[in-house]
This record gives structure tokens, C-alpha cells and sequence, in this order.
């Protein structure tokens, strides 16, 4: 029996895929298995080569592998393009009836089952269910009990009625026995169910319960991939908590009405993909000089310019850190998990008010689309704390007042962190500026002060390093010469790796990096090491770059450009290559 | 809300470095004036401003206020409202931040109908950049960069905000000190966004729209016979370019501001100590 099991449907956008992955991905975590998703799919809305993936196991599973059990065909492209991954007794499930796939070429060693998904879905109501027949027959592939599959079918199509469900339910029953009854074969899977209950959910839906948790009750964003989900989320269930959703007319606007909620007293936040972040630069220095606590998500995806919308990518950082014209401090969390996403964000919105400053929250897009299950205390809402900083009202503000009354937004304060009123309060009244300011916010050319505000915002971030555990997590042998260093979601394809890594006798450190800046100084790690192998998606390495300036040691990179996730096997034989040869390896 | 606050409550320490005789301190006057007609108070209300001569108006008065980037006042004021709609929210710009980088806010905050005021001082003319022609200067106004003139009609902000279904569309002039305020102040108690173009002239760059121009030209719709909730009537008077009318050009009686078409109605500013108590049911729904 196979630790794991890898399953994935195929076909042109608008084949229904993605809703197809996304009831079988719910019907093994009903089950009690662990999944975990990916998606392949292309800037457009209908046709163009798209698939969904699903890895599950009884274990954890926190990443892709280049292994394919059973594939379902809709086109002979998603034979072609999974080739590499199929193997010696892979299942592929496909409908000779189709016309583009009645010449269908099954690769030698591998099992082809002709199923009339059509026909049979017609048998049970209506052509469009083709798909649910195909679960059915994987289900029978995989000795997998149907009754998940129902499950996961009430949950899909239960507001639609009990009629739609009962088809759908018959749709996959004919899937399965057309299997059965046809093919009198084993084919060696046995998807074992559990007891657990996991929640499966992806990256951006976690920021946008993160962002609920934190007391975020308003959130305004232009729709953009792959972002545009953690505003699918908040949408319809903000309002719920007295929040708020605005479709602005642009990210200028989004990042504008996020200021201004932001300055009323609102926990606000925006989010947005590369080319939007270019666009919010502009407000993001006034955010920051008058600052305003605000949460900036960036699910970054290629680049540059309009690069490649639905593909993989960690090539922002350098735009986080460093956008914006003159010098503004901001901080730049980046999860390394789906569960992360959750917790970071909840940490954004703590920190953001705390040291009144914006910060970048970042995914990368395989966190960001990509589902994994876990036990719902993961997501502990009762830990969850919130802090708002230094807060004053009408009882204390009298303590930030000048002689003349006049409340100082901007004090000069030995950790840099000034005093905050929200609107409505008496004594508060000030105004906030992208100007150089006084304490009281008022305009100034005054080369003491300028010096004094400047000193007083960085100030702060020295007060973060101080107060706040920018911790790396860590696994692996901690005595081990190899350090590996990543950020964002490589860290589940590194731990996988480690796996793999360690059957070759690979020792390793792993550290996984969620704090972009302010960061923990990695000096002493690497110094320990006799080699640091830092991974990220991206050509140049920004992070590596980041790190042997921090440490002044030469660092060994590991970059993935092509728009594809690293898979756990694949990153385990790149630094295994890259140990043995000394030679830096891109792709 | 109080009754006992006065106009210059609403005025701060700082001296406006505005050149003297500038529009802009009539403009400003007349919206403190209403402002506090209204009943609102400092604390309670939040001025947002943009870059340019017109954006230097949070600084000369007092209330809650910030001075954003050029152009995206609207969308900071909308989201300051919309956090907190119990906040009085008065957004003023000038007709290169609102005509024209900011164009895109305007007509999206026109047609959204947030329950706010929005004052364009209007002078056709760049002037904090030392008079460059704007998207309101005449087609043969001769500037450094259009010395030609732009030679491109000029953009009619009434009919922008007509088009973009705006809910109130007024225009005064500065210096006509107790009309403009009055204007503002239908403005402040429309419900809806309350959109006042300001004649309010460049007394150093622009010497066609002068004072005396406006004076001459000006005709005030309380002595026109106009209905300013007849569409037609608002639409035949804004078409027409070749008059300066002072006054509410339209108003819809029936406009429902987004906040309660939305059911946005409380300060967010108010959260929890940690987590919603049924903050669990979030997690669950990824059963």
C-alpha cells in the first residue's frame, strides 16, 4: 500500500476541473485523510490546458510530488502533460466516446479505463455531471467508500436542492459500478478512511479568517489573481462582525479607502498582487509617514509587468522592502504555511498597530490557491489576542497635549511609538501628513526635526527587534553542516524533502524564514554551517541576497523561476546536486 | 453634535501661506461656516485633503484631518465614513486633483453616494506649481506648458457628476461669502455625497477666470427659474457652457447614501478583545 495517493483531473478551462478537484479533495478530508491541492490552470476563463491535483494520505501532507496514481482525461493534453509523473500501473480514467479522445493513447504499463462519463451521466440526469461520474470511477479505482463522495456532494450542491444531489449522488454510484463491473482488476490503492476531522481550506481564505479573527472590519481591494479569493471570503461574512467590503475602481483607491478606514479606528486592510502593490507604492510612503497602522496582503504571483498571472512566484520582495521613493520603515511578514497564513495575519494586524506602521503580509500563489487540510484546533480562535497599541482617549489624551492643548500624533517617544486617537475623540483632533511634520503633525522644513521624526519612525522597528520573537522555525539536525534556508511555501516542499533527503543520508538544518524584515539575524546559523543553501522562486534571489548581507558569507541558491511550485523530490535532488557539485542550479 | 459651536472653532492656529486674495480662504470660510450651521464639532468631524494649493486646507483648520497624496482625497474620505458614518467627513480638492489625476475617484465616488461633501476649488489653473493649464482652463488659455493654450475643450465637472448619477450638484463662488456657505451647508445636510464646485480664482497665475469675470458672469439659479429636482431642468443648465451658474443645480430627493444601502452603519473602531465568541463557526464552515 502507498503511503500516498495522487490523484488529478484534467482538461481546458470551463471542464468544470476545478470544482471536480475541489469535491474530491472534501470528500477524502471528510474521510479523515489529510490532503493536500495544487492547481494548474491558465489566465483565461475558458479552454487552455487546466488541472487540479490532489495528494492525501493518512500522514500530513504538505506538498507535491512528481507521481501521478490515477489522472482523470478529459483532453489527450492532460495525458501529455502529466506524462512525466505517471508511472507503471498509473490509472487514467477518460471517456472513449468524446471524439477528441476516442484515438486516445494509453502509455505502455499504465491502465486505461474507458468510461462512458457522458452517457452514463445522462443515465442519471443530465450530461453536465460527467465529472461526478469520473469520482465514481475513482473512487471504485481507489477502494474508496462512496458514502465520502456523497458527503462531500451535500456540501457542494445542498443549497441547489435534494434533487440535484440525489443525481449527482446516482452519477457517481454508475461511475463507480461502470468500474466495477467492467474492469476485474486490483489496482493495488486502498484510500483508508479515519476518525479525524480536518478542515481543508488554502492560503487565502485562511488570511481572510485571520483577518476576522483580528477584529478587521474593513477591507477594500480590485480584484486581481490570485488575491481576489481573500476578498471572495471576507465578502458576505465581514458584514457579520459590523465589517465592511468595498470594490474600489482601482488598487490607488483600495489603498486610499484602507488609509482612511484606518485612521477612523478600523482594523483595515487590502490585498492585492504585484502589479497592484505598484500601483498602491504611491500611498504606501503617506501610510507610512503619517503612520497609520495598516495590513498590506500581497499574494505575489510572476512577474514582472503582467509576467505570468496564475503562476508561481517569490519575486516581491525586494518591492516590499525597498518601494517607495525616500525611507520609510515597514514590515514584511511572509507565512510559510496555510495555517501560517492564519496566524501571520492575526500577527500583521497586532503589529501594525502596535509600531504604526504598514506592513506587507505576503503570499506566495501556491500558498495562496493551494488547499491543505489540518485538525481545526490549527486555527485556535481562543489564542487568538489582539493589541492595539498605545491607544489614548479622552482620559488620557490630556497626558499628549502641548501647553496649548494641542494633541502631538507624532511625540518624540523613546521606543519611537507615538500616542493614536481615533476621530470622535475630544482633544485628539490632529492632522496626518505625508509631509515631513512636527509632533503635531504640522509641516516642517526644520532640519532638527526632520532628523528627529526620521529617527523616531526607525525607532520603532529597533523597538520590534527588541519586543517581538522574529523567530525562524526550524527542523532538521541543528548540528548538521548543510544549512537550508527558505521562505514563503517552500517550507512544506523542504520538510517532504528532508524525507527524501535523509534516505540519501543527506544531514541538513532547516530553517524557514516568515519574517522578511524586521528578521532574525541568521549570523550564528550560518557560521555554523559549512555550507547555506537558500531556496526561493525567484532568478535573482532576493532573500540570499538579503542574507549574505546580513552575515557577510557567500550563501549557495537554489532558484525556481519557471512558474511551478518546487515539488518535495524535486527540491530533495537540487540540494542533494548541489552539495555533491558545489554548482548553483536554476531553472 | 452641538448647537453652540461657531465657524471659527473650526479654524487652527497655522497662517495659510495662500498668496493674498486668494479664493481659496472664502472657500475655506464659507465651509467652516457650514460646517458648524450643521451642528458638528471639531472632534467629531475629519477634513481630507489632497496636493495642491487646495490641499494645504486641512492645515488651517481644526478637526481631524489628513493631507493625502494628489488626487485620492475621495477614497480616504470614503473609508474614513464608511469606519465610522457617525464622523462628519468633508473632502476638498482642486480641479487638477479632482478633474484630472483624480478623475476616476470622482466620477466612482459620485456614483457610489457616500454620505459626504466634496468641495472642488476650482481656479482653472495649476497654481502651486506656478500656473500650468488644468482640465477646467479654457481651450485658448495661454500657459508655460500650453502656450497655445490646451486647445482642448475644457472638462465640465457638473455634467461628469450628472452623468455619474451624482445625488447633489451645486456650484458657488468663494468670495459671494453667505451663498457659498449656504450652498455648502445643502451640501453637508444632503444625504448622499454633496458635490460643490467652488469658483475660487487664482489672483497670481489666472487672469482670465478673475474676480471680476466670476462677478460679471455668475447668474445665481435662486433668481433663474430653476427646479433643482427636475432632471431636465439640472441637465439643460449644466450643458450650457456659455453661463457660470452659482447654486444646487440638482438634487435628488430620493438618494439613498451607500452606507444605508449597504447596511454600513457602525464605528469599527470598536472590536473585541480577541476573537469573535463564535469565531470557531468560521473554521467549521472548512469542514
Amino acid at each position: 500500500m502507498p503511503a500516498d495517493f495522487n490523484w488529478a483531473i484534467g482538461g481546458e478551462a470551463g471542464d468544470g476541473i476545478d470544482s471536480t478537484g475541489k469535491i474530491f479533495a472534501q470528500a477524502l478530508s471528510r474521510a479523515g485523510r489529510h490532503v493536500f491541492t495544487s492547481k494548474d490552470f491558465a489566465s483565461r476563463i475558458r479552454g487552455g490546458y487546466t488541472a487540479y491535483k490532489v495528494r492525501t494520505s493518512v500522514d500530513q501532507v504538505q506538498s507535491v510530488v512528481d507521481r501521478l496514481d490515477v489522472l482523470i482525461a478529459l483532453t489527450q493534453r492532460t495525458i501529455d502533460e502529466n506524462l512525466d509523473e505517471l508511472h507503471e500501473g498509473s490509472v487514467i480514467i477518460y471517456d472513449g466516446d468524446r471524439t477528441t479522445m476516442q484515438d486516445v493513447e494509453i502509455p505502455e504499463g499504465m491502465i486505461g479505463l474507458d468510461v462512458p462519463l457522458k452517457s452514463l451521466a445522462e443515465d442519471a440526469g443530465g450530461a453536465i455531471m460527467r465529472n461526478v461520474v469520473a469520482l465514481g470511477a475513482a473512487c471504485a479505482v481507489g477502494e474508496f467508500p462512496i458514502e465520502n463522495l456523497d458527503s462531500a456532494l451535500e456540501k457542494r450542491f445542498g443549497d441547489k436542492g435534494s434533487a440535484i444531489v440525489d443525481n449527482n449522488k446516482e452519477a457517481a454510484r454508475l461511475g463507480r459500478e461502470y468500474v466495477l463491473d467492467e474492469y476485474d482488476h486490483e489496482f493495488g490503492f486502498d484510500l483508508e478512511c479515519t476518525d479525524e476531522n480536518y478542515v481543508l481550506l488554502n492560503g487565502d481564505e485562511a488570511i481572510g479568517m485571520g483577518a476576522i479573527a483580528a477584529g478587521c472590519r474593513f477591507y477594500a481591494g480590485y480584484p486581481i489573481t490570485p488575491a481576489t479569493d481573500v476578498m471572495e471570503y471576507l465578502t458576505g461574512r465581514i458584514e457579520e462582525y459590523g465589517g465592511h467590503v468595498v470594490q474600489a475602481e482601482d488598487e490607488l483607491s483600495a489603498i486610499n479607502m484602507a488609509l482612511g478606514a484606518a485612521r477612523a479606528g478600523a482594523r483595515s486592510m487590502t490585498a492585492t498582487s504585484g502589479p497592484g502593490i505598484d500601483l498602491m507604492t504611491e500611498t504606501f510612503g503617506l501610510v507610512a509617514t503619517s503612520e497609520t497602522p495598516l495590513v498590506i496582503c500581497n499574494v505575489m504571483r510572476s512577474g514582472p509587468s503582467t509576467g505570468m498571472p496564475t503562476k508561481q512566484e517569490q519575486g516581491d520582495l525586494n518591492a516590499m522592502l525597498y518601494g517607495g521613493h525616500g525611507e520609510v520603515p515597514r514590515f514584511v511578514l511572509a507565512p510559510t504555511t496555510i495555517a501560517e497564513c492564519f496566524h501571520k495575519t492575526v500577527e500583521a494586524f497586532n503589529l501594525a498597530e502596535k509600531y504604526q506602521l504598514p506592513v506587507y503580509l505576503t503570499a506566495d500563489l501556491s500558498l495562496a490557491v493551494t488547499e491543505q487540510t489540518y485538525p481545526p484546533e490549527e486555527f485556535d480562535m481562543d489564542a487568538v489576542e489582539i493589541d492595539r497599541g498605545k491607544v489614548v482617549d479622552e482620559g488620557t489624551v490630556g497626558e499628549w497635549q502641548d501647553e496649548q492643548g494641542r494633541f502631538k500624533p507624532h511625540a518624540l517617544t523613546d521606543d519611537g511609538i507615538s500616542p493614536r486617537t481615533f476621530p470622535g475623540t475630544e482633544g485628539g483632533v490632529h492632522m496626518s501628513t505625508g509631509l515631513e511634520h512636527d509632533e503635531l503633525g504640522r509641516r516642517t522644513e526644520d532640519t532638527d526635526m526632520r532628523v528627529q521624526q526620521v529617527d523616531k519612525r526607525s525607532r520603532k522597528v529597533d523597538t520590534a527587534r527588541e519586543r517581538e520573537p522574529f523567530e525562524p522555525r526550524e527542523f532538521g539536525n541543528p548540528d548538521a553542516d548543510t544549512l537550508v534556508v527558505s521562505w514563503g511555501s517552500n517550507e512544506g516542499a523542504l520538510i517532504e524533502a528532508k524525507t527524501f533527503l535523509d534516505e540519501e543520508g543527506v544531514d541538513a538544518r532547516f530553517l524557514s524564514v516568515p519574517y522578511i524584515f524586521p528578521r532574525p539575524d541568521l549570523t550564528e546559523a550560518v557560521e555554523a554551517a559549512e555550507e547555506t543553501v537558500v531556496v526561493e522562486c525567484n532568478a535573482t534571489g532576493q532573500f540570499a541576497d538579503l542574507i549574505e548581507h546580513d552575515t557577510l558569507t557567500r550563501v549557495t541558491r537554489i532558484n525556481k523561476y519557471d512558474g511551478v511550485r518546487f515539488k518535495a523530490d524535486e527540491l530533495a535532488e537540487r540540494i542533494a546536486d548541489v552539495l555533491a557539485t558545489g554548482e548553483e542550479a536554476t531553472a | 453634535m452641538s448647537s453652540n459651536v461657531r465657524f471659527t472653532d473650526f479654524k487652527s492656529d497655522a497662517q495659510p501661506t495662500w498668496c493674498p486674495g486668494c479664493g481659496d480662504f472664502g472657500t475655506m470660510n464659507g465651509m467652516m461656516k457650514a460646517l458648524a450651521e450643521t451642528g458638528n464639532t471639531p472632534d467629531e468631524t475629519f477634513v481630507v485633503a489632497g496636493i495642491g494649493c487646495s490641499g494645504k486646507i486641512g492645515t488651517y483648520m481644526r478637526s481631524y484631518a489628513i493631507h493625502g497624496v494628489h488626487g485620492r482625497a475621495l477614497p480616504v474620505g470614503t473609508g474614513v465614513k464608511l469606519a465610522n458614518p457617525d464622523i462628519e467627513v468633508m473632502v476638498a480638492g482642486g480641479d487638477g486633483d479632482g478633474y484630472s489625476i483624480g478623475a476616476g475617484h470622482f466620477i466612482h465616488a459620485v456614483r457610489r453616494n457616500v454620505d459626504m461633501t466634496y468641495v472642488v476649488m476650482d481656479n482653472r489653473i495649476y497654481g502651486l506649481t506656478k500656473g500650468q493649464a488644468s482640465p477646467t482652463s479654457r481651450e485658448d488659455f495661454e500657459t508655460s506648458t500650453t502656450p497655445e493654450g490646451p486647445q482642448q475643450p475644457p472638462v465640465n465637472p457638473l455634467a461628469l457628476a450628472l452623468a455619474a448619477s451624482g445625488t447633489f450638484i451645486a456650484q458657488s463662488f468663494s468670495t459671494d461669502a453667505q451663498r457659498h456657505a449656504e450652498i455648502v451647508k445643502q451640501a453637508v445636510e444632503h444625504d448622499g455625497f454633496g458635490f460643490v464646485n467652488v469658483f475660487s480664482p487664482c489672483v497670481t497665475f489666472n487672469d482670465v477666470d478673475t474676480y471680476d469675470y466670476f462677478r460679471d458672469h455668475i447668474v445665481d439659479l435662486q433668481d433663474a427659474d430653476h427646479d433643482p429636482t427636475s432632471y431636465e431642468d439640472a441637465r439643460s443648465r449644466i450643458l450650457d457652457r456659455d453661463k457660470e451658474y452659482q447654486g444646487v443645480l440638482y438634487r435628488d430627493e430620493e438618494s439613498v447614501p451607500y452606507e444605508r444601502s449597504h447596511g454600513v452603519d457602525a464605528d469599527m473602531s470598536d472590536i473585541p478583545d480577541g476573537a469573535p465568541e463564535d469565531a470557531m463557526d468560521l473554521v467549521r464552515e472548512f469542514y
